[in-house]
Protein backbone atom coordinates (compact mmCIF):
# COMPACT_ATOMS: atom_id res chain seq x y z
CA UNK A 1 0.00 0.00 0.00
CA UNK A 2 1.61 3.21 -1.12
CA UNK A 3 -0.31 6.37 -1.75
CA UNK A 4 1.10 8.92 -4.14
CA UNK A 5 2.54 11.61 -1.89
CA UNK A 6 2.67 15.28 -2.78
CA UNK A 7 5.39 17.35 -1.19
CA UNK A 8 3.96 20.11 0.96
CA UNK A 9 4.96 23.72 0.30
CA UNK A 10 4.34 24.53 3.95
CA UNK A 11 8.06 24.87 4.83
CA UNK A 12 8.16 28.24 3.01
CA UNK A 13 5.34 29.66 5.13
CA UNK A 14 6.53 27.86 8.23
CA UNK A 15 10.04 29.30 7.84
CA UNK A 16 8.64 32.84 7.41
CA UNK A 17 6.35 32.24 10.38
CA UNK A 18 9.26 30.99 12.49
CA UNK A 19 11.53 33.86 11.50
CA UNK A 20 8.78 36.38 12.22
CA UNK A 21 8.03 34.74 15.56
CA UNK A 22 11.67 34.88 16.59
CA UNK A 23 12.00 38.50 15.50
CA UNK A 24 8.78 39.61 17.17
CA UNK A 25 9.76 37.90 20.41
CA UNK A 26 13.13 39.65 20.37
CA UNK A 27 12.11 43.10 19.14
CA UNK A 28 8.33 43.36 19.46
CA UNK A 29 8.08 44.39 23.12
CA UNK A 30 10.95 46.86 22.71
CA UNK A 31 9.32 48.45 19.66
CA UNK A 32 5.97 48.71 21.45
CA UNK A 33 7.72 50.34 24.39
CA UNK A 34 9.64 52.85 22.28
CA UNK A 35 6.90 53.81 19.82
CA UNK A 36 3.86 53.35 22.05
CA UNK A 37 5.02 54.39 25.51
CA UNK A 38 8.45 55.99 25.79
CA UNK A 39 8.14 58.53 22.97
CA UNK A 40 4.49 59.64 23.49
CA UNK A 41 4.96 59.90 27.27
CA UNK A 42 8.46 61.42 27.05
CA UNK A 43 10.08 58.64 29.10
CA UNK A 44 13.81 57.82 29.12
CA UNK A 45 14.54 58.67 25.49
CA UNK A 46 15.44 62.11 24.04
CA UNK A 47 12.37 63.95 22.72
CA UNK A 48 13.57 63.93 19.10
CA UNK A 49 14.30 60.17 18.97
CA UNK A 50 11.59 59.59 16.39
CA UNK A 51 11.77 62.98 14.73
CA UNK A 52 11.35 63.04 10.95
CA UNK A 53 14.98 63.77 10.18
CA UNK A 54 16.28 61.02 12.49
CA UNK A 55 13.89 58.39 11.19
CA UNK A 56 14.63 59.42 7.60
CA UNK A 57 18.36 59.09 8.21
CA UNK A 58 17.73 55.71 9.82
CA UNK A 59 15.83 54.27 6.85
CA UNK A 60 18.23 55.77 4.35
CA UNK A 61 21.05 53.68 5.76
CA UNK A 62 21.06 50.13 4.40
CA UNK A 63 21.14 48.63 7.90
CA UNK A 64 18.11 50.70 8.94
CA UNK A 65 16.34 49.76 5.72
CA UNK A 66 17.04 46.09 6.30
CA UNK A 67 15.83 46.27 9.90
CA UNK A 68 12.58 48.07 9.05
CA UNK A 69 11.93 45.72 6.12
CA UNK A 70 12.54 42.59 8.20
CA UNK A 71 10.40 43.85 11.06
CA UNK A 72 7.46 44.76 8.84
CA UNK A 73 7.59 41.83 6.39
CA UNK A 74 8.38 39.01 8.81
CA UNK A 75 5.89 40.26 11.43
CA UNK A 76 3.25 40.25 8.67
CA UNK A 77 4.08 36.68 7.54
CA UNK A 78 4.05 35.54 11.14
CA UNK A 79 0.66 37.14 11.75
CA UNK A 80 -0.80 35.82 8.49
CA UNK A 81 0.18 32.24 9.32
CA UNK A 82 -1.12 32.47 12.87
CA UNK A 83 -4.42 34.05 11.82
CA UNK A 84 -4.87 31.49 9.03
CA UNK A 85 -4.42 28.58 11.43
CA UNK A 86 -6.63 30.16 14.11
CA UNK A 87 -9.57 30.76 11.77
CA UNK A 88 -11.40 27.53 12.62
CA UNK A 89 -11.40 28.53 16.30
CA UNK A 90 -13.74 31.38 15.41
CA UNK A 91 -15.87 29.17 13.19
CA UNK A 92 -14.37 29.85 9.78
CA UNK A 93 -13.33 26.70 7.99
CA UNK A 94 -10.14 27.81 6.32
CA UNK A 95 -10.02 27.16 2.59
CA UNK A 96 -8.15 28.48 -0.41
CA UNK A 97 -9.85 31.88 -0.11
CA UNK A 98 -8.75 32.37 3.49
CA UNK A 99 -5.26 31.26 2.56
CA UNK A 100 -5.04 33.73 -0.31
CA UNK A 101 -6.39 36.54 1.85
CA UNK A 102 -4.03 35.90 4.82
CA UNK A 103 -0.82 35.27 2.90
CA UNK A 104 -1.86 37.71 0.15
CA UNK A 105 -2.06 40.56 2.67
CA UNK A 106 1.37 39.64 3.98
CA UNK A 107 2.73 39.60 0.44
CA UNK A 108 1.16 42.97 -0.39
CA UNK A 109 2.55 44.45 2.86
CA UNK A 110 5.98 43.05 2.03
CA UNK A 111 5.96 44.50 -1.47
CA UNK A 112 4.78 47.92 -0.24
CA UNK A 113 7.39 47.97 2.52
CA UNK A 114 10.14 46.96 0.09
CA UNK A 115 9.09 49.46 -2.56
CA UNK A 116 8.69 52.34 -0.09
CA UNK A 117 12.04 51.68 1.58
CA UNK A 118 13.79 51.65 -1.78
CA UNK A 119 11.89 54.74 -2.96
CA UNK A 120 13.13 56.70 0.06
CA UNK A 121 16.60 56.33 -1.41
CA UNK A 122 20.00 55.98 0.19
CA UNK B 1 -15.75 -2.14 59.16
CA UNK B 2 -17.76 -2.41 55.97
CA UNK B 3 -17.67 0.59 53.62
CA UNK B 4 -20.90 2.45 52.95
CA UNK B 5 -22.16 1.24 49.54
CA UNK B 6 -21.90 4.06 47.01
CA UNK B 7 -23.41 4.44 43.56
CA UNK B 8 -22.30 6.73 40.79
CA UNK B 9 -24.12 7.74 37.63
CA UNK B 10 -22.28 6.82 34.44
CA UNK B 11 -23.53 8.52 31.30
CA UNK B 12 -22.53 6.46 28.28
CA UNK B 13 -22.63 7.42 24.62
CA UNK B 14 -24.56 4.69 22.80
CA UNK B 15 -24.62 4.11 19.08
CA UNK B 16 -25.81 1.05 17.20
CA UNK B 17 -25.32 1.83 13.51
CA UNK B 18 -28.06 -0.56 12.34
CA UNK B 19 -30.69 0.79 14.75
CA UNK B 20 -29.76 4.38 15.62
CA UNK B 21 -29.72 7.36 13.31
CA UNK B 22 -27.47 9.33 15.64
CA UNK B 23 -25.55 8.56 18.83
CA UNK B 24 -27.46 9.17 22.07
CA UNK B 25 -26.61 8.95 25.74
CA UNK B 26 -27.85 6.56 28.39
CA UNK B 27 -27.36 6.91 32.14
CA UNK B 28 -26.64 3.95 34.42
CA UNK B 29 -26.54 3.80 38.22
CA UNK B 30 -23.44 1.82 39.09
CA UNK B 31 -22.46 0.68 42.60
CA UNK B 32 -18.75 1.18 43.12
CA UNK B 33 -15.87 0.99 45.54
CA UNK B 34 -12.92 3.35 45.74
CA UNK B 35 -10.63 0.97 43.90
CA UNK B 36 -12.84 0.75 40.80
CA UNK B 37 -11.71 2.21 37.49
CA UNK B 38 -14.07 3.69 34.91
CA UNK B 39 -13.40 0.53 32.88
CA UNK B 40 -14.66 -1.58 35.76
CA UNK B 41 -17.68 0.72 35.87
CA UNK B 42 -18.59 0.03 32.24
CA UNK B 43 -17.81 -3.67 32.74
CA UNK B 44 -20.35 -3.64 35.58
CA UNK B 45 -22.90 -2.13 33.20
CA UNK B 46 -22.24 -4.85 30.63
CA UNK B 47 -22.34 -7.68 33.19
CA UNK B 48 -25.37 -6.59 35.23
CA UNK B 49 -27.32 -3.76 33.56
CA UNK B 50 -27.11 -3.91 29.76
CA UNK B 51 -25.23 -6.70 28.01
CA UNK B 52 -25.43 -4.91 24.68
CA UNK B 53 -22.93 -2.21 25.65
CA UNK B 54 -19.81 -2.53 23.50
CA UNK B 55 -16.31 -1.38 24.33
CA UNK B 56 -12.71 -2.56 23.88
CA UNK B 57 -10.46 -3.59 26.72
CA UNK B 58 -7.85 -6.15 27.52
CA UNK B 59 -5.04 -5.73 30.04
CA UNK B 60 -6.62 -3.43 32.68
CA UNK B 61 -3.17 -2.02 33.46
CA UNK B 62 -2.37 0.69 30.89
CA UNK B 63 -0.22 -1.56 28.73
CA UNK B 64 -2.42 -2.76 25.88
CA UNK B 65 -3.89 0.59 24.83
CA UNK B 66 -7.35 -0.82 24.05
CA UNK B 67 -9.62 1.01 26.48
CA UNK B 68 -9.18 4.63 25.41
CA UNK B 69 -12.36 6.69 25.84
CA UNK B 70 -13.40 10.29 26.29
CA UNK B 71 -14.02 10.57 30.02
CA UNK B 72 -15.71 13.87 30.85
CA UNK B 73 -14.40 15.07 27.51
CA UNK B 74 -10.76 14.18 28.14
CA UNK B 75 -9.07 11.39 26.14
CA UNK B 76 -8.15 8.83 28.82
CA UNK B 77 -7.41 5.16 29.33
CA UNK B 78 -10.47 4.04 31.26
CA UNK B 79 -8.43 1.42 33.17
CA UNK B 80 -6.31 4.05 34.91
CA UNK B 81 -9.06 6.60 35.49
CA UNK B 82 -10.95 6.07 38.74
CA UNK B 83 -14.63 6.53 39.53
CA UNK B 84 -13.81 7.91 43.00
CA UNK B 85 -12.30 11.00 41.38
CA UNK B 86 -15.69 11.94 39.88
CA UNK B 87 -18.01 10.92 42.72
CA UNK B 88 -20.52 12.28 43.69
CA UNK B 89 -20.88 13.93 40.26
CA UNK B 90 -21.92 11.99 37.18
CA UNK B 91 -19.15 10.76 34.89
CA UNK B 92 -19.58 10.93 31.11
CA UNK B 93 -18.03 8.24 28.94
CA UNK B 94 -17.88 8.56 25.13
CA UNK B 95 -16.07 7.02 22.20
CA UNK B 96 -12.72 8.63 21.36
CA UNK B 97 -13.18 11.90 19.52
CA UNK B 98 -12.29 12.35 15.82
CA UNK B 99 -12.87 8.68 14.93
CA UNK B 100 -15.85 7.00 13.29
CA UNK B 101 -17.90 5.07 15.85
CA UNK B 102 -18.28 1.39 15.05
CA UNK B 103 -20.62 0.77 17.95
CA UNK B 104 -21.03 2.45 21.36
CA UNK B 105 -17.50 3.06 22.66
CA UNK B 106 -15.77 1.11 19.90
CA UNK B 107 -14.11 3.24 17.23
CA UNK B 108 -13.00 2.35 13.71
CA UNK B 109 -9.21 2.08 13.63
CA UNK B 110 -8.65 1.36 9.92
CA UNK B 111 -7.39 4.86 9.16
CA UNK B 112 -4.77 4.62 11.87
CA UNK B 113 -3.71 1.09 10.94
CA UNK B 114 -3.10 2.30 7.38
CA UNK B 115 -0.96 5.13 8.70
CA UNK B 116 0.92 2.74 10.94
CA UNK B 117 1.71 0.52 7.94
CA UNK B 118 2.74 3.50 5.83
CA UNK B 119 5.49 4.60 8.26
CA UNK B 120 7.21 1.19 8.01
CA UNK B 121 7.44 0.74 11.79
CA UNK B 122 10.33 -1.70 11.79
CA UNK B 123 14.07 -1.47 11.40
CA UNK B 124 15.18 -1.49 7.78
CA UNK B 125 18.92 -2.13 7.96
CA UNK B 126 21.34 0.09 6.05
CA UNK B 127 22.84 -3.02 4.48
CA UNK B 128 21.91 -6.70 4.70
CA UNK B 129 23.46 -8.36 7.70
CA UNK B 130 23.93 -12.04 8.49
CA UNK B 131 23.70 -13.64 11.95
CA UNK B 132 27.38 -14.46 11.61
CA UNK B 133 28.15 -10.75 11.79
CA UNK B 134 26.81 -10.72 15.32
CA UNK B 135 24.40 -8.39 17.08
CA UNK B 136 24.11 -4.65 16.56
CA UNK B 137 25.87 -2.63 19.23
CA UNK B 138 24.31 0.59 20.44
CA UNK B 139 25.61 3.16 22.90
CA UNK B 140 23.39 4.56 25.68
CA UNK B 141 23.34 7.85 23.76
CA UNK B 142 22.08 6.12 20.62
CA UNK B 143 19.39 4.39 22.68
CA UNK B 144 18.34 7.63 24.39
CA UNK B 145 17.62 9.23 21.00
CA UNK B 146 14.64 6.98 20.33
CA UNK B 147 13.79 5.22 23.58
CA UNK B 148 10.91 7.40 24.78
CA UNK B 149 9.25 7.29 21.36
CA UNK B 150 9.25 3.48 21.47
CA UNK B 151 6.86 3.44 24.44
CA UNK B 152 3.78 4.14 22.29
CA UNK B 153 0.96 1.61 22.80
CA UNK B 154 -1.23 2.85 19.91
CA UNK B 155 -4.06 3.81 22.26
CA UNK B 156 -4.98 6.77 20.01
CA UNK B 157 -5.58 9.20 22.88
CA UNK B 158 -3.27 11.65 21.09
CA UNK B 159 -5.43 11.51 17.96
CA UNK B 160 -8.55 12.22 20.02
CA UNK B 161 -6.64 15.16 21.55
CA UNK B 162 -5.37 16.61 18.26
CA UNK B 163 -7.62 19.35 16.83
CA UNK B 164 -5.74 19.28 13.52
CA UNK B 165 -6.40 15.55 13.07
CA UNK B 166 -10.02 16.39 13.85
CA UNK B 167 -10.02 18.88 10.97
CA UNK B 168 -8.04 16.74 8.55
CA UNK B 169 -8.19 12.96 9.10
CA UNK B 170 -5.57 12.57 6.38
CA UNK B 171 -2.93 14.05 8.73
CA UNK B 172 -0.49 11.29 9.67
CA UNK B 173 -0.93 12.44 13.28
CA UNK B 174 0.96 12.34 16.58
CA UNK B 175 1.49 8.63 17.35
CA UNK B 176 2.43 7.61 13.81
CA UNK B 177 4.88 10.51 13.58
CA UNK B 178 6.39 9.62 16.97
CA UNK B 179 6.85 6.01 15.85
CA UNK B 180 8.21 7.09 12.49
CA UNK B 181 10.72 9.25 14.33
CA UNK B 182 11.56 6.35 16.65
CA UNK B 183 12.81 4.33 13.65
CA UNK B 184 14.36 7.26 11.80
CA UNK B 185 16.68 8.12 14.68
CA UNK B 186 17.60 4.51 15.46
CA UNK B 187 21.27 3.99 14.61
CA UNK B 188 20.47 0.55 13.14
CA UNK B 189 17.96 1.91 10.65
CA UNK B 190 18.66 3.09 7.11
CA UNK B 191 15.25 4.04 5.74
CA UNK B 192 15.04 7.65 6.88
CA UNK B 193 14.87 9.01 3.33
CA UNK B 194 11.87 6.81 2.50
CA UNK B 195 10.01 7.83 5.64
CA UNK B 196 10.81 11.52 5.12
CA UNK B 197 8.66 11.47 1.98
CA UNK B 198 5.67 11.03 4.26
CA UNK B 199 6.86 13.67 6.72
CA UNK B 200 7.38 16.14 3.86
CA UNK B 201 4.06 15.41 2.20
CA UNK B 202 0.77 17.25 2.52
CA UNK B 203 -0.33 14.63 5.05
CA UNK B 204 2.87 15.27 7.00
CA UNK B 205 4.07 17.28 9.98
CA UNK B 206 3.01 20.71 8.75
CA UNK B 207 -0.61 19.95 9.59
CA UNK B 208 0.46 20.39 13.21
CA UNK B 209 -0.06 23.80 14.80
CA UNK B 210 1.91 22.98 17.96
CA UNK B 211 -1.08 22.64 20.27
CA UNK B 212 0.80 20.08 22.39
CA UNK B 213 -2.29 18.40 23.86
CA UNK B 214 -1.17 15.07 22.31
CA UNK B 215 1.82 14.91 24.65
CA UNK B 216 -0.31 15.93 27.62
CA UNK B 217 -2.79 13.06 27.27
CA UNK B 218 -0.22 10.35 26.46
CA UNK B 219 -0.45 7.67 29.18
CA UNK B 220 3.06 6.39 28.41
CA UNK B 221 4.85 9.75 28.59
CA UNK B 222 5.81 9.72 24.96
CA UNK B 223 6.19 13.24 23.63
CA UNK B 224 4.71 13.08 20.13
CA UNK B 225 4.61 16.87 19.86
CA UNK B 226 8.37 16.83 20.21
CA UNK B 227 8.73 14.23 17.45
CA UNK B 228 6.50 16.31 15.19
CA UNK B 229 8.45 19.50 15.89
CA UNK B 230 11.84 17.89 15.33
CA UNK B 231 10.55 16.70 12.00
CA UNK B 232 9.23 20.11 11.02
CA UNK B 233 12.82 21.27 11.29
CA UNK B 234 14.08 18.19 9.42
CA UNK B 235 11.47 18.65 6.74
CA UNK B 236 12.13 22.38 6.30
CA UNK B 237 15.87 21.69 6.02
CA UNK B 238 15.13 18.99 3.43
CA UNK B 239 12.82 21.35 1.55
CA UNK B 240 15.39 24.11 1.17
CA UNK B 241 18.59 22.07 1.01
CA UNK B 242 17.41 19.36 -1.38
CA UNK B 243 18.64 21.43 -4.32
CA UNK B 244 22.16 21.18 -2.93
CA UNK B 245 22.12 17.43 -2.45
CA UNK B 246 23.18 15.27 -5.42
CA UNK B 247 20.09 13.03 -5.26
CA UNK B 248 17.69 15.94 -5.14
CA UNK B 249 15.71 14.59 -2.19
CA UNK B 250 12.12 13.38 -2.30
CA UNK B 251 9.55 14.73 -4.75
Amino acid sequence: MKRPLKRSNAPIFWALFGAGGMLSALFGPMLVFITGLAIPLGLLLPADTLSYSRVLAFVQHWIGKGFVFAVIALFLWHAAHRIFHSLHDIGIHAGVGAKLLCYGLALVGTVIAGYTLLAIGF
Amino acid sequence: MAEQPKTIEIEVLRYHPEKDKTPHTQVFEVPFTDDMSVLQGVQYIKDYLDGSLSFRWSCRMAICGSCGMMINGIPSLSCQTFLRDYYPARVRVEALAHFPIERDLVIGMEGFIEKLESIQPYIIPKEPRTPAQGEYLQTPEQLAKYEQFSSCINCLLCYAACPQFGLNPGFIGPAATALLHRYNVDSRDGAQAERMELINSEEGVFNCTAVGYCSEVCPKHVDPANAVNQNKTNSAADYFLRFLSPKGGAK
